[in-house]
């Protein structure tokens, strides 16, 4: 009896002490993790999540300050990734940050704009082209629907409106399914 | 002077086959080793048939209905009524009507709707059906029958049901009187006793290859299994790599030492090893994807059966082969991935 | 192998028969409509002219409406694309968005012209001497007379031949093996047009620079290979060969056939050219012949019209633009139990929600499906993982695991196991006993893929934007902060100046004040003084 607990005593130990070694000789280094995170979000840099733009909530998110279902553009997708990355739960998106809307872009109703550059310096991605008095235009290519070139306009110019998708740009639509098919995550 | 049409997805052709007939073909292809099976052994073995049927459709019904899945093409499936047959095949044909109850029970509900039903389950129904019964239940597991040409006593049908139904033998001696061990069960006996095995088969239990009558059900069963390669229903690489590892296996060592070794057809023909290689192993949905992660599944059936047998503390130990190999299964998968177009 | 070895094997093209993985068996239904020599319809009332007729983008609209149009005009330009010419001459009524023939079935921009009947051809500018033309202008004739891929793929012939000159083509591919069911449009060109056929792959040869031409046709085509072989063009060339190759579909996929041909694979993510390989659709070549030799660009092209929904099976020379309800009309109607109305063969086409949809540049089959022909006898049930779409996946992919990770979006995993690799052949769709509708879900898939990319990128472009404004603000401001601070220290100076200017005067005040008191002294402590 002695020498069957003494036995598995000492081959506990040896594989423990095995198991140790096997964890720091085969340890895998990898990216910082806040690089990481903020490669999996959308770079919007709207502020929705309560932080000014996209790096300061990847390294909040980083030092759990902040939690993952805080990015409206990033949706359902982008906050599973997330869990994916980090090992963490996903949730449903916090509906106090705001909600998931289809891709949209701002125009600038050219009639009405008084050339202030409010909304020029407001643009965290200088999607915005124009001068002091002169003519601003958005850049539609540029344009990541942050709509915080809004609240600055002085004459409320600035128009929200759908992204467009054209034949050559089309997607096919996801396919149902005829029973109710439950996500294996 | 136009018109309007409803729109759907391509391919605009019928559809070649359903899962149905998919199913009716298997069931089709165990018809010869069933009706062997009743030449030789007796009636009791359609009497399980259809109490696991039964109890499998009952069970898969109430399943259905508790998820909120519709009947219609589940029921008529047939996928349930191929696992109570599989099972039933596994068990003794005179095994009491609880024990299908019970093992059918994990079969529909544990191993295969709680995994997430047709097409989800990772271990494949019938064999859990089994184990669970022959852990659980020892005793009437084990109480086999001698063919018919063997024994002293045999029932007939209103007998057989009695007997499943209530339990009790209805002739003096009760189970001792009508049981007898099987071949695999006399041969580990046998061999454990230290006997030699010319010896040990020189009794009329044993045939040429595997027991008296299990060598011809196999036989039939191999006949179906045919049928169903041919019918492309199964690929070839499961049952060659389960008989291919079996006599691979087993010929080293019966060169080494032919007293108490067998003979590799021997050990194909006794046991499961037929049935397992054409109907169970190859169950598509808890096996491997891909043809070289299939020759290693069955590779992998053949030789775990094989230890077991030998070392083991069961005579036949296929079942739990194909239990070990489904839970590998995923992993194999990933290391086969087969070479795409281009790479 | 490497790719000098590859360059070698590929120029052995159709000397010896390979296989491919997979493929299926099908029926073929091509004799219906094969029984009538093609003909053209009668003038349709009106023709909707698509500006999204190829791969690439919208083309622009060249004429107004109320333009009086000839035969043959040039009406959309689109610069890395082909053109688009008008198929009549006649009034453009108008330029809208009207349904065309397109998988979206969205609508989209149209040029609609009103036929005069007069048929009256613009001027034609051929290339009479192409024998001695150089590539660059067969290639520029091509891009003229708005050519492109009549095989399915409609990719501008002129960009591939370019390529294909570029890359140092040795081998041309002609492809006539219409492998899907019920489609003959190119059976039918090559039983009657040979000659076309054979010269065309003459000018494609001189334009890419390659040395042979290998026309593969499927080996029930037994008439064709005698009208090939026996034409006037087949005996007066050199370096032609016929091959006939088995009828498994999808034989006339390009990369399907190029193994079959020569045993090797097109490399992932790569080209035929890659291999000194291009393939082009037997139609295509006729078209380049009368793009080259008689100027005419593409306005018309063989179309089949059959399957068990129409009277009258048959194929047309269709122009682009008509309606396909005037080309059912002209096959003596509907069936009673016609159902779904497809463009493209049964495998791999889409559906029409209409059938005023026009002909275009990529249509070649209309395909009439009755009620049976569409019946599902079983809903869709889960995936029993049988393996029988890996058995016959030509790309030799494993789509029943793809299905599984694009229903619960594990992206990444969709990418590795070579989703765009996915020919969308619709062989695994056929055989699955579940009946998952898995081309749908594989179309779906490469969609956001592409999506996921094209939003990666625009992320990323983002961030850099981002960072550098932000960069920019900073440098800013730092300049600023450098600016105050120097303006400071000038301050300082000009300050610490007038003090130093003042002692100086002062100094020299209490001189002067010192001397008027006692000049003798006054010098000598003057003196001591200055400094």
């Amino acid at each position: 009896m002695l020498i069957s607990v003494l036995i598995l005593g000492a081959l506990g130990i040896v594989f423990g002490l095995g198991l140790g070694w096997a964890a720091l000789r085969f340890h895998v280094k990898s990216d910082p993790v806040v690089e990481r995170i903020d490669a999996l979000l959308p770079q919007t840099q709207c502020g929705q999540c309560g932080y000014p733009g996209c790096r300061p909530y990847a390294e909040a998110i980083a030092v759990e300050e902040a939690d993952i279902n805080q990015c409206p553009p990033g949706g359902d997708a982008g906050i599973r990734a997330l869990a994916d990355l980090l090992g963490r739960e996903p949730k449903p998106l916090n509906p106090e940050n705001g909600e998931e809307t289809s891709k949209t872009v701002v125009l600038i109703d050219e009639s009405r704009c008084i050339g202030c550059t409010l909304c020029i310096q407001a643009c965290p991605v200088d999607a915005i082209v124009g001068a002091t008095k002169l003519m601003h235009t958005v850049i539609k290519s540029e344009c990541t629907g942050c709509n915080l070139c809004l609240p600055p306009c002085p004459v409320d110019c600035i128009d929200i409106v759908e992204a467009e998708t054209s034949p050559p740009r089309w997607q096919r639509p996801r396919p149902q399914t005829g029973f109710k098919r439950v996500p294996i995550r | 002077m136009t018109r309007s049409f409803d729109v759907s997805g391509a391919p605009h052709m019928p559809p070649q086959t359903t899962v149905a007939k998919v199913m009716l073909q298997v069931l089709l292809a165990l018809v010869p080793g069933v009706l062997a099976y009743t030449w030789f052994f007796g009636p009791g073995i359609l009497i399980q048939i259809i109490l696991a049927s039964v109890f499998a459709l009952l069970f898969e019904f109430l399943m259905l209905r508790m998820r909120g899945r519709p009947l219609k093409p589940f029921i008529n499936d047939y996928s349930a009524v191929v696992t109570a047959v599989l099972f039933a095949l596994c068990i003794p044909p005179l095994a009491p009507w609880w024990i299908s109850c019970i093992a059918m029970m994990f079969a529909i509900v544990f191993a295969k709707h709680l995994y997430g039903g047709l097409g989800q389950n990772v271990f494949n129904p019938a064999m859990v059906a089994y184990v669970v019964a022959l852990i659980s239940f020892p005793q009437a597991m084990t109480s086999w029958l001698p063919p018919l040409a063997l024994a002293e006593q045999s029932l007939g049908l209103v007998d057989s049901l009695s007997v499943i139904l209530t339990g009790q033998v209805p002739l003096a001696g009760g189970w001792d009187v009508i049981s007898q061990a099987t071949p695999l069960d006399t041969l580990k006996t046998g061999v454990e006793a230290g006997r030699m095995l010319p010896e040990i088969r020189n009794t009329p239990l044993f045939g040429d290859f595997g027991g008296k009558g299990w060598e011809w059900i196999a036989n039939w069963f191999a006949v179906g299994g045919i049928f169903l390669l041919y019918k492309r229903i199964i690929s070839w690489q499961v049952p060659v790599a389960v008989i291919g590892s079996v006599v691979l296996v087993s010929l080293p060592f019966w060169l080494a030492d032919p007293d108490s070794n067998p003979l590799p057809l021997q050990h194909v023909f006794s046991g499961a090893i037929v049935l397992a290689a054409f109907f169970i192993a190859t169950d598509p949905v808890t096996g491997c994807v891909s043809n070289r992660g299939r020759l290693i599944f069955g590779a992998g059936v053949g030789i775990i059966t094989l230890i077991i047998r030998r070392w083991g503390g069961y005579p036949d130990g296929v079942a739990f082969a194909v239990l070990l190999m489904n839970m590998a299964a995923p992993l194999i998968d990933r290391y086969t991935r087969p070479r795409m177009y281009g790479e | 192998m490497n790719s000098s070895q590859h360059i070698e094997r590929a120029q052995e093209a159709g000397k010896r028969i390979h296989h491919f993985h997979g493929g299926l068996r099908l029926k073929h239904h091509k004799k219906i409509s094969c029984q009538d020599p093609v003909e053209r319809p009668p003038l349709p009332d009106l023709l909707i002219v698509p500006l999204l007729q190829h791969a690439g983008d919208t083309a622009e609209p060249l004429v107004h409406v109320g333009d009086r149009v000839l035969k043959g005009q040039q009406i959309g330009q689109c610069q890395p694309c082909a053109a688009i010419h008008s198929p009549v001459s006649g009034i453009v009524e108008a330029i809208e968005d009207r349904p065309m023939s397109h998988p979206s079935g969205q609508p989209g921009p149209c040029v609609v012209i009103r036929p005069d009947g007069k048929e009256q051809w613009t001027r034609l500018a051929p290339l009479t001497d192409w024998l001695n033309a150089s590539a660059d202008d067969l290639i520029a004739q091509m891009q003229q007379c708005g050519l492109a891929g009549l095989g399915g793929a409609v990719f501008p012939t002129h960009a591939k031949t370019r390529d294909g000159r570029e890359r140092k083509t040795h081998t041309l591919i002609l492809n006539g093996v219409e492998c899907e069911p019920y489609i003959s449009c190119d059976e039918m060109l090559m039983r009657e047009q040979p000659d076309k056929i054979i010269l065309g792959a003459r000018i494609l040869r001189r334009a890419l620079g390659a040395e042979r031409v290998v026309i593969a046709i499927e080996d029930q085509m037994g008439i064709v290979q005698q009208a090939l072989t026996g034409s006037d063009e087949f005996a007066q060339s050199e370096n032609i060969t016929v091959v006939k190759v088995p009828a498994i579909y999808p034989e006339g996929g390009e990369r399907q056939l190029i193994q079959v041909l020569t045993g090797l694979e097109v490399p992932a993510g790569g080209r035929p050219s890659d291999l000194g390989l291009v393939c082009q659709n037997v139609a295509t070549s006729a078209a380049v012949a009368d793009a080259v030799t008689a100027g005419k660009p593409l306005i018309e092209r063989y179309v089949t019209v059959t399957g068990n929904g129409i009277s009258h099976p048959r194929n047309f020379k269709a122009l682009f633009g008509t309606p396909v309800s005037h080309l059912v009309d002209c096959c003596s109607g509907y069936t009673k139990d016609v159902a779904r109305l497809v463009v493209g063969g049964p495998m791999m086409g889409y559906p029409l929600k209409s059938d005023d949809a026009p002909v275009v540049k990529a249509s070649n089959c209309v395909l009439a499906l009755s009620r049976q022909d569409i019946e599902e006898p079983q809903a869709e049930m889960p995936c029993i993982r049988c393996g029988e779409c890996a058995r016959v996946c030509p790309a030799t992919l494993l789509p029943q695991q793809l299905h599984l990770q694009i229903t619960n979006d594990l992206w990444k995993d969709v990418e590795s196991y070579g989703l765009s690799a996915c020919i969308e052949c619709g062989c695994c769709d056929y055989v699955c006993p579940s009946h998952i509708p898995l081309v749908d879900w594989f179309r779906f898939g490469k969609g956001e893929l592409r999506k996921r990319a094209r939003e990666n990128e625009a992320a990323e472009l983002a961030r850099k934007r981002f960072e550098e404004r932000e960069a920019r603000l900073i440098r800013i401001k730092q300049e600023r902060a450098e600016k105050m601070q120097r303006r400071k220290q000038l301050l300082k100076d000009k300050a610490l100046q007038q003090d130093r200017i003042k002692a100086s005067i002062q100094r020299a005040e209490n001189k002067t004040r010192a001397r008027a008191k006692d000049p003798g002294e006054a010098q000598d402590g003057g003196q001591s003084h200055d400094s």
